[in-house]
């Protein structure tokens, strides 16, 4: 009666081999079958195994575990380099979080985020930065003032509450 | 009336100011690694000299510090190159190759000369021998934008113990002092006279002999005659 269905038992699970994709543009869409896990409705994790190489871009939250090399490209999305995520790319997005390792420039219409052990080496644009004590920085910050970035995007004015950025990390 | 400055400084005559009881010391585990507050006087100079650049490029020599970063952004709009020259020194001391220092720095910074409006110099000259400091102070000449300023703070006492000092930046009147451990210690206590030969091509706008023994010295680099 209580006897497990052997039936329904997944199979043993294939050994894990690197994915090397080629280097034509990669698309991340909610539709897509891969990349490999769909974590929530609108975040997509790139595991750690898998190696892209070329270009990535998509409309939904993106969470990278494994390598990336060439360009990312989230504009109204986040970004995030988990601790085992080593990307060598230029990064454009809404926001930019980073607990593993970048090599390349990093430009975000919002944030930019770098949690403690996460690297990045190349210049960062972003409105707002927050570097933590124990992150690697390496470049330079461009940050542009809440004037700037009105004239820069007369379109999507910034509603009165968020018009001055947010406290950062302080002992940072 | 007394106004809040002369309050601030009344305080830092009394001492070091206390943060907190938790931010007080950051690691009792590890030896000289402490944390305290000191008044600043020539850091709001320093964000007036700036204040009139458009999109003012700033160099920070310290190791990267997130909230200063974000502190230099938010006050002038402005970009940040962080180039730890604390990380060259300990690399060099770690290769057994500091008679080397002098030759890296001349090549060190890749910005066009004339390029730069402010540069946060902070303690690094103390730990630099003669001619070390001196072939970083010239690189440093040469890559600030006439009418740039450089703020640099030197040591008016033997510091025993090996360890840099990262500046946090509380606000424009406050500076959090917080060692970390590093490989080199300070040298000798840079005088006056030597600090002005070192940047002999700026000009010494302020100078400040702080309670924490620190002296902070404002340079500005003087706009070529017509």
């Amino acid at each position: 009666m209580w006897k497990r269905d052997e039936s329904v038992k997944p199979a043993t699970p294939p050994a894990q081999t690197p994915v090397t994709t080629p280097s034509a543009p990669v698309a991340v869409a909610p539709a897509a079958s891969e990349p490999r896990t769909q974590l929530g409705r609108d975040n997509v994790n790139i595991g750690k195994s898998v190696i892209i190489k070329g270009e990535l871009s998509g409309s939904e939250d993106l969470t990278i575990e494994g390598h990336v090399e060439g360009r990312i490209d989230l504009k109204d999305n986040v970004l995030t380099i988990g601790p085992n995520g080593k990307i060598k790319a230029e990064i454009f997005a809404k926001a930019v979080v980073v607990l593993g390792e970048v090599t390349g420039n990093v430009t975000a219409s919002e944030k930019v985020d770098i949690r403690d052990n996460g690297s990045v080496d190349g210049d960062i644009a972003s409105p707002r930065v927050a570097i933590a004590e124990g992150a690697h920085f390496r470049g330079a910050v461009d940050m542009q003032r809440a004037g700037a970035k009105a004239q820069a995007k007369p379109a999507a004015p910034a509603a009165p509450g968020q018009s001055q950025p947010q406290t950062q990390k302080v002992g940072a | 009336m007394a106004d809040a400055r002369s309050l601030t400084d009344l305080f830092g005559i009394l001492g070091p100011r206390r943060v907190g009881e938790t931010a007080s010391v950051v690691d009792t585990s590890v030896t000289h690694v402490t944390e305290v507050s000191y008044p600043t006087q020539a850091l709001q100079k320093f964000l007036r000299c700036l204040h009139g650049a458009d999109n003012p490029l700033i160099l920070d020599l310290g190791p990267v510090v997130g909230s200063n970063v974000t502190f230099f952004g938010e006050q002038l709009g402005c970009r940040i190159r962080v180039e730890d020259v604390a990380g060259d020194i300990d690399k060099h001391v770690k290769e057994g190759k500091l008679e080397q220092l002098p030759e890296f720095f001349t090549g060190r910074f890749t910005q066009e000369p004339g390029s730069v409006d402010g540069i946060l110099c902070w303690d690094i000259l103390d730990y630099l021998d003669r001619p070390a400091a001196q072939a970083l102070a010239t690189a440093l000449c040469r890559l600030l934008k006439p009418e740039g300023c450089l703020l640099g703070l030197f040591s008016t006492a033997d510091t025993p113990g090996q360890v840099y000092t990262k500046y946090v930046v509380v606000d424009e009147s406050t500076l959090r002092y917080r060692t970390y451990p590093g490989l080199r210690q300070r040298q000798r206590s840079l005088l006056n006279g030597d600090i002005i030969k070192l940047f002999k091509d700026l000009r010494v706008t302020d100078s400040f002999l702080m309670k924490s023994k620190l002296r902070e010295m404002l340079f500005r680099k003087p706009a070529p005659r017509a």
